[in-house]
């Protein structure tokens, strides 16, 4: 729920004054709390000019921009409201955002039919039909005035929230023409503007989100606050698959602010008036679980049910050229890569807050899958999809976690137990336990050289069919376009190339996609090969990539500055490496180059990261530089430390001591160069996240020599005096 | 048992158990959410808030051990002189992606301006590397904190 409220003083000033030489004073909205009586979802057009879904302004002028997408960090409210606001020619200081209310037809995500925020591409699929979209309500309002005037619309201009009359002087505001451009009829192809007339689309905007992030006030779902609510905290059977058996409360119910104790198929909860009485009631059940037939499962078991599966052949997804003879000359190499499973771990640990009544059920929770949430939740709470209601907040994090509803649907089955609302929130360790792994991949590459070039290029991924659980229709012919995203759309020039996937799904463990996605296996596998192959070839990583890129010029010009800025070549002492990695990931073209230090018992000091960004039009090149940043950190983070490991069909990592997370006094200094470029924006809230690993593992290679094909990086292998 | 509470210069008088952690009984009780809870262990920073200046992590923090002692959380930060300075910085620096963990961040980094005014990288590192971010804004926050310990604002 949004509403007006005043900016508190730092926030203005801060704006006022900030590094923007615009000086635009931002007002920006963030969802207050809901109050109990005020009504929610209420998208009041009354008396406002409300041409299409996405812009609503009233007669002060005040301009709502309706986000389609959800904001869980990488910026997207500052960026979409950039590009409608560049095409209606706003007044940027009378913009405010507001959620958009889960609603298919009116905000589903164009590349996905969905209202999800994913793939990176919310500026991509949006890019276009947000711009059309503010063209059009700016027509209609340039129509208004002129026919107030009565001239012609052609002769009238408009800027920052106003239309002029050149010829009369005259000029009237958005607010004041707000009422007649509703009544205009909406132009039926208008012209979008030509890119050199942009005002706000490529500056560095600042973002609209984050005063309100500094002092406490800005509202994650975790957040939500009602009348009467209380807290409940949740044990899943730590068994994947298991079931409750036998639950003793007697204990649990004695503790001070215990409610009640929830006992569901599969999860208990324990409702307490705040979270510590919940978590001392859950700590006091004696429960029994059913364990069921994943009981006995390791991560050794499904690393060996992967490679089976990877040693047949799969499905094929590309293949130019004769990929059998040309594999049978030349220098021939063959390598497999290994990733494991990883949590997501986002700050904002798992939770949803459910109050569930006779004939509604109203949702407080922050997701990346509007809809999704809405209808499953309609099923759990036995209701239809119009009596639930979906209160969008902030997301403190979502990394792909929150593309799934299933948080959501046991806080509907625990509220329905009562007649209050709950907010049940996951302890880290239910979160780090109990979650949709990014699954574990076996990368397969084999090659040939001919004349120090790859001649064949045979590349099979072996890994969980995300796709066919999450959107079946995407799943054709046996391939999960995701896997394989970037291994048959790789940058260089393989006369003979042949790629296959082979659906191997772990047993027991719910995957789910996982920041970077598809890209983080394949641009792993691609360019640790390629440098094992430059080595093979007797060639400098980035001269032998270069000769491959011959037909791909803006990856050859970002892998040129990579190689100036970061200093490619000069000396280093003894074991520091660069390593580089390129890719081609989410229509963005990026080449990187990690320096680091591996110490005589193979600990490993990040010295300096550089990566050269063409991502297109970059609608605001800072938030470009803080995603590749973060991404690169991310990335790193899972290289150096991340793996979820199972043993008698549970997870064995639980909090941040043993699932770390990379800390400011590792992280080395990061420059990242955006370039200037006309092409159609790509994307770039994962792109960073695949960069990292690859990139490190080379450097790693260069330092000691050592080939290591899995990730996280085992020290053991580094140590001095190791070889592999 | 009544527990009588001066946080952000305020008096506050609630019912909870004394060893109920200080982190539940803002959320909770007060109703202050701007203090997040990330691991419930200590690990993580998000939960981190001032009593007597010092940055801790109120997670682990039993509400009866700050009887007496003042509390000073992200809501009231920008008060003092080293929290408004961090705040300004921040948004000057651009830190924040999703922002959960950065009340966290901003209370930690106030705490160590006001302890050392001009810190150096090595400073940064033992007062911030408690403080975890999943985004990965930490080149922003050691920026941030240069900036807001340079009196360069504007």
């Amino acid at each position: 729920m949004i509403t007006d409220k005043t900016l508190p003083s730092v926030s203005r000033r801060a704006l006022l004054t900030g590094g923007v030489a615009t000086g635009f004073l931002l007002a920006f909205h963030l969802p207050l709390r809901a109050a109990a009586n005020e009504p929610v979802q209420k998208d009041a057009t009354d008396g406002k000019f409300a041409p299409n879904a996405f812009i609503r302004i009233d007669e002060t002028g005040r301009t709502i921009l309706m986000m389609p997408q959800v904001e869980m960090g990488q910026g997207t409210y500052t960026s979409i409201s950039a590009v409608l606001a560049e095409e209606l020619d706003a007044d940027w200081s009378k913009v405010e955002v507001q959620h958009a209310p889960p609603n298919d037809k009116l905000y589903a995500n164009p590349t996905f039919g969905l209202q999800v925020t994913g793939n990176s591409n919310s500026v991509r699929a949006w890019w276009m039909p947000l711009r059309k979209a503010g063209a059009t309500a700016r027509a209609m309002l340039v129509q208004a005035a002129a026919g107030q005037w009565g001239v012609e619309a052609t002769s009238c201009t408009a800027s920052k929230g106003e239309v002029a009359h050149a010829a009369s002087g005259r000029k009237l505001g958005y607010g004041e023409l707000a009422l007649a451009a509703q009544s205009q009829t909406p132009p039926k192809d208008v012209a979008v503007k030509d890119p050199k007339d942009f005002v706000l689309i490529g500056q560095p905007l600042k973002r609209l989100d984050t005063p309100d992030k500094v002092n406490g006030k800005a509202l994650y779902g975790i957040d939500a606050i009602l009348p009467d609510m209380k807290i409940a905290a949740i044990a899943n059977c730590p068994v994947f698959g298991g079931k409750v058996g036998k639950v003793d409360d007697s204990a649990a119910m004695k503790v001070a602010g215990v409610r009640k104790v929830v006992v569901l198929d599969d999860v208990v909860a324990v409702i307490g008036d705040h979270m510590w009485a919940a978590k001392k009631g859950l700590e006091a059940l004696k429960i029994e679980w059913n364990e069921g037939p994943n009981a006995g499962i390791s991560t050794k078991d499904i690393w060996q049910n992967l490679r089976d599966a990877g040693a047949k052949d799969g499905a094929v997804a590309k293949s130019t050229g004769g990929i059998a003879k040309a594999l049978a000359t030349g220098d021939k190499f063959e390598a497999a890569y290994e990733l494991p499973f990883l949590a997501h771990a986002s700050m904002e640990p798992i939770n949803a807050t459910v109050h569930v009544k006779p004939d509604s059920c109203e949702i407080w929770t922050g997701t990346q899958i509007m809809t999704r949430v809405q209808s499953e939740a309609a099923k759990a709470a036995g209701l239809p999809v119009d009596k639930v209601i979906v209160n969008q907040h902030l997301l403190g994090g979502g990394f792909g976690r929150k593309l799934e509803p299933d948080m959501v649907v046991a806080a509907v089955k625990i509220a329905k137990q009562v007649d209050y609302p709950v907010k049940v929130i996951w302890t880290r360790e239910e979160d780090i336990q109990h979650d949709v792994y990014r699954p574990v991949y076996r990368d397969q590459i084999s090659a040939s050289l001919v004349d120090g070039k790859v001649a064949a290029w045979k590349y099979k991924v072996a890994g969980s069919a995300i796709l066919a659980r999450w959107l079946p229709p995407a799943f054709q012919k046996g391939i999960d376009i995701d896997a394989i995203d970037a291994a048959v759309d790789a940058p260089y020039d393989f006369a003979n190339f042949h790629v296959e996937y082979v659906r191997a799904e772990p047993p027991a463990v719910p995957t789910g996609f996982w920041r970077g996605v598809g890209p983080n296996n394949n641009v792993f596998a691609v360019e640790c090969a390629m440098d094992e192959l430059a080595r093979k070839a007797g060639k400098d990583p980035i001269e032998f990539r270069k000769s491959m890129l011959t037909k791909n010029p803006r990856m050859l010009a970002v892998l040129d500055q990579v190689a100036e800025k970061s200093g490619w070549g000069q000396p280093l002492p003894a074991r520091v490496g660069r390593g580089v990695c390129v890719q081609p990931s989410f229509a963005s073209f990026i080449a990187t180059v990690v320096e680091a230090e591996i110490d005589h018992i193979g600990e490993i000091v990040l010295r300096r990261v550089t990566s050269v960004v063409d991502t297109g039009i970059a609608v605001n090149p800072d938030t470009v530089k803080a995603q590749i940043e973060g991404g690169l950190i991310f990335g790193l983070t899972a290289a150096l430390y991340g793996e979820i490991t199972i043993e008698k069909g549970r997870v064995q990592q639980s909090n941040f001591h043993d699932y770390r997370m990379m800390r400011i006094n590792e992280t080395p200094k990061i420059e990242v160069i955006v370039v200037k470029s006309g092409e159609a924006p790509g994307g770039i809230g994962e792109a960073g996240v695949n960069a990292g690993p690859p990139a490190l593992r080379n450097a790693i290679y260069a330092a000691t020599g050592v080939a290591l094909r899995r990730l996280p990086i085992d020290r053991k292998l580094l140590a001095v005096g190791k070889k592999a | 048992m009544a527990t009588t509470l001066t946080i952000n210069g305020e008096t506050k008088s609630f019912d909870a158990p004394p060893e109920m952690p200080l982190l539940w009984v803002l959320r909770d009780i007060l109703g202050m959410t701007g203090t997040k809870f990330g691991c419930g262990i200590a690990q993580c920073g998000a939960c981190t808030v001032h009593v007597d200046g010092k940055a801790v992590r109120s997670c682990v923090l039993p509400v009866s051990a700050v009887a007496n002692r003042a509390v000073t959380t992200i809501e009231h930060v920008g008060s003092t002189p080293s929290g408004a300075k961090v705040q300004k910085a921040w948004l000057d620096a651009e830190v924040i992606q999703c922002g959960y963990c950065q009340s966290g961040q901003i209370m930690s980094a106030a705490a160590l301006l006001a302890a050392t005014p001009n810190p150096d990288d090595a400073d940064i590192d033992a007062a911030m590397a408690g403080n975890i971010c999943r985004c990965g804004t930490y080149v922003r926050i050691r920026e941030a904190i240069k900036l807001a310990a340079s009196g360069r604002q504007s």
